[in-house]
């Protein structure tokens, strides 16, 4: 059979990233090329935080584009991500989401690896005495070195880790670059984190969506009332958006306002609710913290995975687990610091109820994006258009701008070789 | 493995005010009545959805986490006039209610419960199976839910969650 990959034919007009062919969001073959070139290869992805395995043999289930991995601290303390791929028969052999763990054995064949991946031992290797033979065996140059695990490229950055299956990658921080790595250090400084728990959702929508939401600074105050009318992110605010050189990964920084209603931003939108007073607003009780200096608010994309969140007091990491071109899993870690006050962790929790699947500000993002992948299903020959703050790339000292998405597709564009 | 609920010595005629509190409250749900759910509470009850996940392991993160009929009815204003999302139905299927202690604070009830989602032109599915851990309490002759800690079993919300469970 003829394995080549299927051609792509897409009609995208070189070098400009002001239209997007809808057909990105919806071929099999250019998910295929995506998963490859960007989850697979080249790039590094989120896996986790340090914080939720503490101890020598701790472990947690994660995933890099579609393919389960094992993140796991070793008994030297080191950080260790394997595929969840035994090498003998391909069985995913931990099913425990979490656990702490001496060695990983495949529960089949009971092959047994270290922490590090490397095959241990397998049973009956030199076969099985029975009177003056022996039965069976594994041939005589089978090599336990040649048959373990495969063992991911790790770098921890602050108590963030990260994964990649190309071993050739280049090292993290020259990957996310200056630009946003100073944002990233911003949230992760090297302060010990405390995990507040997860949230899961499985939108139905392609995952670059999702990028692209956080890229977008121009939805925030017209699809989110919370936003637009209490001030916490719209158009009239000071903000930056940052971009690394390559135009992959951005930082959308911003300062909240006193809201309320303002001509140029609240004036025919229909989202903006003048009157609207909260009977409880706990939930916006927002206490400035000395680390933030100056913006309440930063988004960070670092593509392909990643979206760190600082909006006011609420801090997330958001996972993106792509499931084909339709569909990815969208996980969120809510985390505080170890030297947070008993009334700062509850302030973050509260907070929570602004975010993740049922949040006043993101269980309508999952519902856009749901509603976009249906209309792309109904052109295939569509583009979407890509034209605030012009056609150009770069960043930005205002948010009324899509720079950040037509950046990324330049980026994209360029390893894709589309 | 936890230990298997311990049951409450309860007079057959509270039993059955609060099977039928039980009944009430998925009924306004499902009618999409959400103006009256607050009232279904005390006013300064606790109302959580909560990922079995994050309840099994201590972490207090959850999917909602109300402390006061006032933040039950900010969610209110929130699904009829601020979230963007496409109408569905609710189907609570309550069963499996268990009283598991009475005292002072009221009673302790845990019940399981699956909710069906229909959207406009689509199939029906299951969208959380749970259990609630509520404490209902007798205010001047109404039971009300002074907790109700909703625990879903469901490890991936289906994109979103919008109405109360």
């Amino acid at each position: 059979m003829d394995t080549l990959p299927r051609p792509i034919e897409l009609d995208w007009h070189p070098g400009a990233c002001a239209r997007v062919p809808y057909r990105i969001y919806t071929d099999a073959a250019i998910y295929e090329r995506e998963l490859d070139r960007f989850f697979y290869g080249g790039h590094w992805c989120y896996v986790g935080l340090a914080a939720e395995i503490p101890n020598p043999g701790d472990f947690k289930r994660s995933a890099v584009g579609e393919r389960g991995v094992v993140v796991v601290r070793g008994r030297d303390g080191a950080i260790n991500v394997v595929e969840n791929r035994c090498a003998h028969r391909g069985v995913q052999f931990c099913q425990k989401p979490h656990g702490n763990a001496k060695t990983f054995v495949c529960p089949y064949h009971q092959w047994s690896y270290d922490l590090k991946g490397n095959l241990l031992g397998v049973p009956f290797r030199k076969g099985v005495r029975q009177g003056d033979r022996v039965n069976g065996g594994m041939p005589d140059d089978f090599e336990l070195s040649s048959h373990g695990l495969t063992q991911l490229a790790v770098e921890v950055w602050n108590g963030v880790i990260f994964a990649s299956f190309d071993r050739d990658v280049e090292p993290l921080r020259a990957f996310v670059g200056p630009e946003v790595g100073r944002y990233f250090e911003r949230v992760f400084d090297g302060r010990e984190l405390t995990i507040l728990g997860y949230s899961r959702q499985r939108i139905p929508g392609n995952w670059k969506l999702m990028m692209e939401n956080i890229k977008d600074p121009y939805h925030p105050g017209l699809l989110h009332t919370w936003f637009v009318t209490f001030g916490l992110w719209r158009a009239d605010q000071r903000s930056e958006m940052i971009v690394d050189e390559r135009g992959r990964h951005a930082a959308m920084v911003s300062r909240k306002n006193d809201g309320g209603r303002s001509d140029a931003v609240t004036s025919g939108v229909t989202s903006f609710k003048e009157n609207m007073v909260l009977h409880d607003d706990r939930v916006l009780d927002v206490v400035v913290e000395p680390w933030w200096n100056g913006p309440t608010v930063t988004m960070l994309t670092l593509f392909p995975s990643l979206i760190v969140q600082q909006q006011v007091n609420s801090l997330s990491t958001r996972h993106i687990v792509p499931h084909g071109v339709g569909e990815f899993d969208f996980v969120w870690t809510h985390f505080g610091f170890a030297d947070d006050t008993p009334e700062m962790t509850r302030r973050r929790l509260r907070q929570a109820n602004l975010f993740g699947p049922a949040g006043y500000v993101s269980a309508d993002d999952g519902e856009v994006i749901e509603f976009s992948q249906r209309g792309f299903a109904q052109e295939a020959d569509g583009e979407t258009v890509c034209e605030l703050g012009g056609r150009g790339q770069g960043g930005a000292d205002h948010n009324v701008t899509e720079t950040l998405i037509r950046s990324m597709y330049g980026y994209y564009r360029e390893v894709m070789e589309l | 493995m936890t230990a298997p609920p311990a049951t409450a010595a309860i007079s057959v005629e509270d039993r059955l005010r609060i099977e039928e509190l039980y009944a009430r409250y998925a009924a306004c749900l499902d009618d999409a009545r959400f103006e009256e759910w607050p009232d279904f509470f005390t006013d300064d009850c606790v109302y959580r959805v909560v990922p079995r996940e994050n309840y099994d392991r201590n972490l207090p993160l959850a999917t909602l986490s109300f402390e006061s009929k006032g933040m039950l009815r900010d969610r209110v204003y929130a699904i009829t006039e601020t979230l963007f999302h496409e109408p569905y139905y609710q189907r609570h299927v309550v069963s499996g209610i268990l009283v598991t202690a009475i005292g002072d604070g009221g009673y302790r009830v845990r019940a399981n419960y699956v909710v069906v989602r229909t959207k406009t032109g689509s199939l029906s599915e299951v969208y959380s199976a749970g259990r609630y851990i509520d404490r209902v309490v007798d205010e001047a002759g109404m039971l009300l839910f002074a907790e109700k800690i909703c625990v879903f079993d469901s490890e991936l919300i289906p994109n979103s969650m919008i109405y109360p469970l």
